[in-house]
């Protein structure tokens, strides 16, 4: 198993490669769901008002 | 077909559907491309296992490509047709297309380190790379500058159909100057030239990445339709409150 993960002395290469993007795409998943959880409570805001 | 769903209505009804199928894709999509690409997959006889550095790279650089290349379809149905669905979409694209250019630099250097001796080289595809990151800035950066909505959309929309020749040169990069980056290997004429084990785990990687992307840009679509929506209210309610302020005689 360590044989995994030292990837043939490349350990310092790949796993930053990975998990930048791992965490990169992630983040614009995070960012989309934030975003559209604002305009709701926006438009929620709004409506009240108004009522 | 494409008119058709140009209506807002019917697009909302038809991205509430597929946002979830895309969800589902990419991550069943991701899963095996994972597993191909660290267990199904072997070490490259020259790379070794750096070659798995590919199956993230090679999938975000083709990512800040392909979305460019819709950004700016898109903003051309705009620019010609003036339709405002299509002016968001290539609004919603930039972002994501930017983050996808970035993965695609840091990732190709951590590779280039190892393989190459250097981080980075001024040669023609990474430059025009970086140019790409600064032609989706510089088209995020106009769109937030200018206060006019329509106003910016249209300069935004010249902006990133005049991009498209660096998105030429991004592409043909490799065959019109000798560069320190390797040729096509995949997209190419004659088929791909690389073996199919090193195939499968690059392009289901490559499709799963293709459907987070549509699935961010069908999501974003979704959100600003409601954005907008609260946008026209504030400002009505702006104009209301205005008008009450006023005195009856200064009512012209």
């Amino acid at each position: 198993m360590s044989e995994f993960w030292t990837m043939g002395g490349y350990a310092a290469f790949i796993w930053p490669a990975w998990g930048l993007s791992v965490l990169a795409l992630s983040g614009l998943v995070i960012f989309a769901l934030a975003e559209r959880r604002a305009a709701v409570e926006r438009l929620r805001r709004l409506e009240e008002d108004e009522a | 077909m494409l008119s058709y769903f140009s209506n807002p209505q019917r697009f909302d009804g038809l991205a509430r559907r597929v946002i979830p199928v895309l969800g589902v894709l990419t991550l069943l999509l991701l899963a095996a491309g994972i597993w191909l690409a660290f267990f199904g997959s072997p070490p490259d006889y020259q790379q070794g296992e750096t070659i798995r550095i590919m199956y993230v790279h090679v999938p975000a650089a083709y990512m800040a490509m392909a979305l460019y290349l819709a950004m700016a379809i898109a903003s051309f149905v705009y620019f010609v047709w003036r339709h405002s669905l299509a002016d968001a979409a290539a609004e919603v694209m930039a972002p994501i297309g930017a983050v996808f250019t970035i993965l695609a630099l840091i990732t190709g250097s951590l590779w280039g380190k190892p393989m190459w001796g250097t981080w980075w080289e001024w040669d023609a595809r990474m430059t025009s790379v970086l140019v790409l990151l600064l032609v989706y800035l510089g088209y995020m950066a106009l769109r937030s500058a200018l206060e006019d909505a329509q106003q910016a959309a249209r300069a935004a929309a010249v902006l990133a159909m005049a991009g498209i020749v660096n998105l030429v040169i991004v592409k043909f990069s490799v065959d019109w100057w000798s560069s320190l980056h390797q040729p096509a290997s995949v997209i190419r004429l004659d088929g791909p030239t690389i073996h199919s084990s090193q195939l499968w785990p690059l392009g289901i990687m490559a499709l799963a990445y293709t459907m987070l992307a549509a699935f961010l840009v069908f999501y974003r679509l979704r959100s600003r339709t409601l954005i907008q929506k609260a946008r026209q209210l504030e400002r009505r309610k702006l104009r209301e409150a205005r008008q009450s302020q006023a005195e009856p005689g200064e009512l012209a």
